[in-house]
């Protein structure tokens, strides 16, 4: 059933799983990422926090930035496009970067479509909310799925929120009858054949991480034990006071986020995570996660 | 009768390896910490990335529990989990297990985007059937040692192999639902 092209998309997100994928903004980021074990960066001009505090029309990093950390590091490199620009995810194919994450924490450029992915020889990265946009990006081709979380924020009140929302909607589908299933899809916007995906196997057709808002070991471990097969942390380490022993520290509790002793010992030596958002705090129209559909 | 097949879950695609197991009616565990390879007959190190795996090995004291295992146990690994195993690996963070005289090039074929599916030809396979080999950022084995049988080839590279105890692919049988290649691990290797 899946195409070649699909599966090896797929391949790569499968490789990544239980691992940490970190923002970083320069090639010594990336060389720290990487030696705290990260499994891939992602390559950005300014971290999410960053982007939130300076306003502005946020778009895809500079290429001969993206290049330069790519010559860093010999994990896999990430970069973002905005959502439906798919001349930028031309520009980061064309770049050799490894995953594409089409994603609302830059500018969006398209208000109605999303990008086209089934195009693209690179595996793309989408975020959701809800069980329905999660679809609805895997219709389009995303060969893996992230919460948006609220990204930049240090909070990880959102993330929890998708990903619940998520799984929710996946145990209600296991519970549903095969009658019931054709109103349920077009009730989230979804189409028939992915819930029915869903139905029979009990988990979505590709892997689904975490992301916006992990800033400490034990959240990383939250997410994990809420269903994330991996965590993406953006700002949460190089916002930090410490970010080679964050980053560390969260690898180490991404492993064993079943284990609360040693996320525990991974915690015991940090110094101050990055000071973090209230939700109330941020203002309707700031809010990342409320970009995209 | 069921044969106890550790797989090492520290991160990466141990879950597809699970299922592998499963499919064959044998005992997956999965192992985090050294004490729980005791129960195991086998071991397995999946897919994922060589530098977090060598990491957490270092940081989880797992390098010499894993080298003791090797002296009585066969180990199967699979791409990161070549890289892993092999004795000659430039660019890790620290040195590789070195339990299988090979010398590994890291992401030899390229990045994602020269990710492929090629067929791979098995010679213990006496149906001579192509086993689809998935090769994503794959490493490629550049130099064999002596004591090292080689068993699975795409084009002129040599893809599978194996000496004593371990055994190696540089591409993802547990991506597949084609069971042979942990068939041929667990039926013909170790007691």
């Amino acid at each position: 059933m899946i195409d070649k092209q699909f599966k090896l998309k797929i391949g790569l997100a499968e490789m990544l799983k239980g691992g940490v994928i970190m923002d970083v903004t320069s090639p010594d980021q990336a060389k720290i990422a990487e030696d705290a074990g990260a499994v891939a960066v992602m390559a950005l001009e300014r971290i999410p926090a960053d982007i939130r505090a300076d306003g502005g029309v946020a778009r895809m990093s500079n290429p001969k930035m993206i290049k330069e950390i790519q010559e860093a590091v010999s994990i896999p490199v990430m970069a973002k496009c905005r959502i439906g620009h798919f001349a930028e995810a031309q520009v980061l194919e064309s770049l050799g970067v490894d995953f594409i994450d089409e994603s609302e924490v830059l500018t969006p450029a398209d208000e109605t479509n999303h990008i086209w992915k089934h195009d693209f020889k690179v595996p793309f990265v989408c975020g959701c909310r809800d069980l329905g946009e999660a679809l609805r990006r895997i219709s389009e081709g995303a060969a893996m799925i992230r919460t948006k979380g609220e990204a930049g924020s240090g909070n990880i009140v959102e993330a929890v929120r998708h990903m619940r929302t998520v799984q929710r909607a996946i145990n209600r589908i296991k519970n549903l009858r095969m009658d019931e299933l054709v109103h349920y899809a077009k009730s989230i916007g979804s189409s028939l054949e992915l819930v029915r995906f869903i139905k029979e196997n009990g988990k979505l057709p590709v892997p689904n991480f975490s992301a916006g808002g992990i800033a400490t070991p034990a959240d990383a471990a939250l997410m994990m034990q809420l269903g994330a097969e991996t965590n993406f942390v953006g700002s949460g380490i190089f916002k930090s006071s410490d970010p080679a022993e964050r980053a560390k520290a969260i690898v180490l509790a991404t492993t064993h986020f079943d284990d609360p002793e040693i996320v525990a010992r991974a915690s015991a030596g940090l110094k101050d995570a990055m000071p973090g958002l209230e939700m109330a705090s941020i203002p309707e129209e700031e809010m990342l996660h409320k970009r995209g559909w | 009768m069921a044969k106890r097949v550790g797989i090492l879950a520290l991160q990466g695609d141990f879950t597809k390896h699970v299922q592998s197991v499963a499919r064959l009616n044998h005992q997956p565990v999965l192992i985090r910490k050294p004490e729980e390879l005791k129960q195991c007959d086998y071991l397995i190190l999946p897919g994922g990335e060589s530098t977090t795996f060598l990491h957490l090995i270092e940081q989880l004291d797992l390098r010499q529990p894993i080298i003791e295992f090797s002296r009585e146990k066969p180990i199967m690994g699979t791409c990161a989990g070549l890289i892993t195993l092999s004795k000659d690996v430039a660019g890790l963070p620290h040195p590789s297990l070195g339990l299988i005289d090979l010398h590994t090039v890291r992401n030899a074929y390229g990045r994602q985007i020269d990710s492929f599916v090629g067929d791979v030809r098995l010679s213990f396979d006496e149906r001579r059937n192509i086993f689809e080999g998935i090769f994503i950022r794959a490493p490629r084995i550049k130099r064999i040692g002596q004591d090292v049988e080689q068993i699975g080839f795409h084009n002129d590279d040599v893809v599978l192999a194996h000496n004593q105890t371990i055994l190696v692919a540089s591409f993802h049988p547990e991506l597949t639902d084609d069971t042979r290649i942990h068939r041929y691990f667990l039926d013909t290797m170790g007691k």
